[in-house]
């Protein structure tokens, strides 16, 4: 192999092209002042209820960000949501705690909320001590978390994040102390115990949306009309592939054959 | 400034990680284009950079740690005692594994080696707290879908209706319940409609929230490689 770039990954790239491209599109749109109409995520609109709820009840908002560390891009992802989060607890003067399982997240999740406290007028609110460590272990994090939440009785609970099997440890202790929960994962195996123990659950691409969608910033409102075109044209694919696979099975012909192989090739890894 | 420059950076080696995904793989000899000998050496050393940023963090965490728990039992706050255990254990656990306490002693003598106190607060004290923890799991799983079966709405009972297939069908009390079920309506034996309802509906509605995942974090990527992200100062 004397180039540069592997060639059994070039449709892979093309994916990856079609789809940047399509999210690069919404941006420029938005940028253009297009008129974006962006859908509904009901979980996300909860959260600034919950806030709101917490607040009037004068408890605090615990926000776990899983259990992984910044290489992770749902820390990422739930570090941007923490920033928005951030932001509402600054401008309710609602008390926030957010224990941390990862040094380096509990790093970037004070600079976060030192960010979002001053971009709310609210610099004075932040302390460092919002924020802390407690362990790497994932079962000692969850015992914590559980013994906050037993003492502290948080109104509202975020847990948004990678989780792994701690994830209903977690979620059915603020559901037994009757805080409003809003899950957020990636982790598709733990999507039925959060759904089982939290009100609402931002599954997969919500979850990534979530941040785009409390930020209002346009750009990121026009990723996210972007990411709904890259949905609309993975569903459209998946329809094509299937008929293409059907009718080329039932009819025999070798067009269909062709152009299903050719589908086949592009998208299988 | 202070922004620009974390941005910079996040872009410049976020591009250059997704770069080395489709560059080519080196022979077996190492050898290669310049081009491809750089990819490769990215590939194999940013995580292992990742990991000793990760190491000097841990100075923050534990530092945090130690502070936060200090200012508790000093002040006696409420559940100041729970601090003071979270105290004795952290210093005396590390006490222990720093100095290799009762095992083979020098540089060399692993902390995991038999006798080791270390080992033993690990056999003794840690690994049975993680059972009982991991234990709680049952009882968790048992109230969580008490509430989630609850008969609240169609979609609810649509819920409840396949987990009692699946659950039916993945035991001898389902294959028994099935028996007399004639082979030519096989289809309808709750072991087969549980295979039915894990590999139909089930794969389909985890395939979607993959292809939604991933969807997502190719927008993310973007918005933090145009420095659009959160977390490099973008965001707020």
């Amino acid at each position: 192999m004397t180039g540069w770039w592997d060639p059994a990954v070039w449709n892979l790239g093309v994916i990856i092209a079609a789809m940047a491209a399509a999210i690069l599109w919404g941006i420029h749109r938005a940028r253009r002042g297009s008129l974006l109409r962006v859908r509904r995520i009901a979980g996300v609109e909860a959260m600034a209820d919950a806030v709101g709820r917490a607040t009037e009840l004068g408890r605090p908002v615990l926000y776990v960000a899983g259990v992984t560390d910044l290489d992770d891009v749902q820390t990422i992802a739930s570090l941007g949501i923490l920033g928005a989060v951030g932001r509402q607890t600054a401008r309710h003067g609602c008390r926030l705690v957010m224990p941390t399982d990862r040094s380096l997240v509990l790093a970037a999740a004070r600079e976060v909320l030192r960010e979002s406290y001053t971009a709310a007028g609210r610099p004075d609110g932040y302390t460092p001590d919002m924020v802390t460590y407690i362990s790497d272990d994932q079962f000692g994090f969850a015992a914590r978390v559980d013994g906050i939440i037993a003492r502290d009785r948080p109104a509202a609970c975020f847990l948004q994040g990678a989780f792994y099997a701690e994830s209903l440890l977690v979620a059915e202790a603020g559901a037994q102390a009757g805080a409003v929960q809003v899950a957020g994962t990636a982790m598709s195996h733990q999507l039925p115990f959060l759904v089982a123990a939290c009100d609402h659950v931002l599954i997969g691409e919500e979850f990534f949306a979530a941040e785009a969608y409390l930020s209002g910033d346009r750009d990121k409102l026009g990723s996210l009309r972007g990411q709904d075109v890259v949905k609309d044209l993975a569903l459209g694919l998946v329809l094509i592939g299937a008929a293409l696979v059907t009718l080329a099975a039932a009819t025999g012909a070798g067009w269909l054959a062709v152009a299903r192989d050719g589908m086949l090739r592009l998208l299988q890894p | 400034m202070k922004r620009l420059v974390p941005r910079v950076i996040t872009s410049f080696v976020g591009i250059l990680l997704i770069l080395t995904a489709f560059g080519a793989r080196p022979g077996p000899d190492g050898g290669g284009v310049w081009p491809v000998r750089a990819f490769d050496y990215v590939d194999r050393n940013f995580s292992v950079w990742f990991n000793i940023l990760a190491v000097f963090a841990f100075i923050l965490g534990g530092a945090s740690l130690l502070k936060s728990h200090v200012a508790k039992v000093a002040h006696r706050r409420p559940d100041w005692p729970y601090s003071a255990v979270t105290l004795v254990s952290f210093v005396g656990v590390l006490a222990i594994g720093m100095l290799k306490l009762g095992g083979p002693p020098g540089l060399q003598g692993e902390v995991t080696d038999p006798g080791a106190w270390f080992q033993i607060v690990f056999d003794a004290i840690y690994d049975p707290l993680l059972a009982t923890l991991y234990a709680l799991l049952a009882f968790f799983i048992t109230s969580a879908a008490y509430r989630a079966f609850r008969l609240r709405s169609p979609q609810a009972a649509i819920l409840l209706a396949s987990a009692f297939i699946v659950l039916l069908g993945r035991t001898p009390l389902g294959t028994w319940l099935s028996d007399p079920v004639p082979p030519s309506l096989g289809f309808l034996r709750l072991d087969a409609l549980s295979v039915w309802i894990m590999s139909v509906p089930n794969l389909a509605g985890q395939r979607a929230v993959l292809i939604g995942i991933a969807v997502g974090v190719t927008a993310l990527t973007l918005r933090i490689l145009a420095g659009r992200g959160e977390v490099d100062g973008g965001g707020a």
